[in-house]
């Protein structure tokens, strides 16, 4: 029921939206796609043509490239998998009536709070550190040699600080889902002599599991654009060791100054990123409805 | 659950839920106590605790450095200004897909959503030479309008959500009185939506806080935000630990505050209003 008029001021105010997001969309991709077929570092830029398709042969062909492939894939699945599994028994505990809930889940969300460099900086240096972390007092006072954790399991270490970060995000989706659970169906199954674990997989589970695909689907947009964790810790080394395709391209670019071969790997990233963006948004899309 | 539990159980899981949850909180737990501890201190092995010797020197030593006020600042003005630019950008928008929607709403809000997945470095070169060669580089001008751009979507999610709810009846009678499209928008929506928008408002201000991408990547020091600050912390100034640990406990404290108000508002603002 709404007039023309209205109708008119409805696209006129939506119209700023639209253009700002489409000319942050379709400018800095097109530049991304010329740039990729040209010849072009900021330290020699008289040296410059097209190159074909000869930037993204260099990028694919670097052998960073699928250390960087897999090693995203690693960070993302990790995380996935670690925050799922520990979020569900974490939501599954909290939502038993304890003592002192409100503080608890104060504690538990707190680490989502924390900015990527902090939490990275603080678990790298207070923790994993070989001489003057936690991690490898609590080593020696066990009788073993200090691990070096950033030195010999980058990418696990890496995995690590993410899914502390993340951790929360999951528990509170998942709590938050629990709650909406109905506690007259458990206490029937409860009477019928149901175990806790059939109650948990034939009732809760299946009660979960759209919050777990969302939990899913979102973190997945978040963890394919992981850099300041990366940055501040391991900077992607030792080598290329914890070098993901974020922090490959982010190397090309700012610090080889390397335009040419890190928009091709940009384009890459990007293909990438759609390919899983339109099983995301088939997810998301079916959830909008309801 | 309003199962009745006996006090033996509840105990339990009392004594089971505290644990992990201090072994989750325990980071920030003990940056916090390594910010009160001498340098000396913080670094002893074995670790000390109740034996160490405490001082707030660290922090205002920290403060007193030439630029972290600049730091912090930079980072108030940067997530401030990018969250407000962009309510005043939403508004208007989600205002009018929430009240007046039209056959296209759905797909708009859908391509909305999906700018967020373009990977920030898939655009990062033409941000990095566009913003050289405009000027913005190393500006808090730059930073608001990236940082604005990035959560846009997620404003203008986040915003459409809570419209949704208010109901269309007040909108038509407030037509039917005759008022303006204006003075709908300012006396009669604005009120019943200002719960949505302060929530939109302070889970943006704590993203853009925390963002580490943008913030790295397009400044140097000039209009460098905390998070550029401790991210390249560790490289100039050795292995200060208790420095480090006031300086990111100053840098996080704000965002834990506002962030432990806003639990509700955060699980519903990042899961585009699909749980609640």
């Amino acid at each position: 029921m709404s007039t023309h008029s209205s109708r008119i001021a409805a696209r006129v105010m939506v119209a700023p939206s639209v253009a700002l997001l489409l000319i942050w969309m379709i400018v800095p991709l097109f530049m991304t796609l010329y740039y990729s077929f040209r010849v072009y570092r900021l330290l020699s830029p008289e040296r410059n043509g097209w190159a074909g398709i000869r930037n993204y042969r260099w990028f694919v062909e670097s052998p960073d490239f699928w250390l960087a492939m897999g090693n995203t894939l690693a960070l993302v699945g990790g995380v996935l998998v670690i925050t799922v599994v520990l979020g569900t028994l974490i939501a599954l505990l909290i939502d038993q009536p304890v003592w002192g809930q409100g503080v608890l889940r104060i504690l538990v969300i707190a680490p989502f709070f924390v900015m990527p460099p902090v939490a990275a900086s603080i678990l790298e240096n207070l923790f994993m550190h070989p001489q003057n972390g936690l991690f490898a007092a609590v080593s020696i006072g066990l009788g073993y040699e200090p691990i070096l954790y950033l030195q010999d399991y980058p990418m696990w270490s890496v995995i690590a600080i993410v899914s502390w970060e993340w951790l929360p995000f999951a528990t509170l989706i998942l709590l938050t889902a629990l709650q909406s659970l109905s506690s007259e169906q458990l206490e029937a199954a409860e009477m019928d002599g149901a175990s806790a674990f059939s109650r948990f997989r034939y009732i809760i589970l299946p009660h979960m599991m759209r919050s777990i695909t969302v939990v899913i689907l979102i973190q997945t947009i978040f963890l394919l654009g992981i850099f300041g964790e990366i940055y501040t810790t391991t900077q992607g080394g030792p080598g290329s060791a914890s070098t993901t395709l974020p922090y490959m391209i982010f190397k090309q670019a700012i610090v080889a100054k390397d335009i040419g071969h890190a928009a091709a790997g940009g384009i890459i990233a990007v293909i990438l990123a759609n390919i899983v963006a339109f099983f995301l948004m088939r997810g998301i899309g079916k959830h909008l409805d309801t | 659950m309003a199962r009745a539990t006996s006090t033996r159980r509840k105990a339990l899981t009392t004594l089971a839920a505290w644990t992990v949850a201090l072994v989750i909180f325990f980071p920030v737990l003990w940056m916090i106590l390594t910010s009160f501890k001498t340098e000396v201190s913080a670094v002893a092995s074995p670790p000390e605790l109740l034996g160490a010797s405490w001082t707030v020197e660290n922090y205002a030593e920290v403060w007193q450095r030439s630029d972290y006020p600049r730091f912090f600042w930079n980072s108030v003005v940067i997530s401030i200004g990018s969250t407000l630019l962009g309510l005043a950008i939403a508004i208007p928008a989600a205002w009018s897909m929430a009240f007046v929607p039209g056959r296209k709403t759905k797909d708009l809000l859908m391509w909305m959503l999906s700018t967020k997945m373009m990977p920030a470095v898939g655009v990062l070169i033409p941000m990095y030479l566009l913003f050289q060669r405009l000027g913005l580089f190393d500006t808090k001008i730059g930073l608001v309008l990236a940082l604005m751009l990035m959560n846009l979507p997620i404003i203008v999610w986040m915003l459409y959500t809570y419209f949704k709810e208010i109901p269309g009846e007040i909108l038509e009678a407030a037509r039917m009185d005759g008022a303006a499209l204006w003075n709908e928008i300012l006396y009669v929506l604005t009120p019943m939506a200002l719960p949505g928008i302060a929530s939109t408002l302070l889970l943006n201000v704590i993203l853009a806080w925390n963002e580490a991408f943008w913030t790295i990547t397009l400044t140097t020091t000039k209009a460098a935000p905390l998070s550029a600050f401790i991210a390249s912390f560790s490289a100039p100034q050795g292995l200060f630990y208790a420095k480090l640990s006031a300086a990111s406990t100053m840098a996080i404290a704000p965002i834990l505050i506002l962030g432990w108000f806003s639990q509700k508002q955060l699980v519903r603002g990042l899961t585009f209003g699909a749980v609640k």
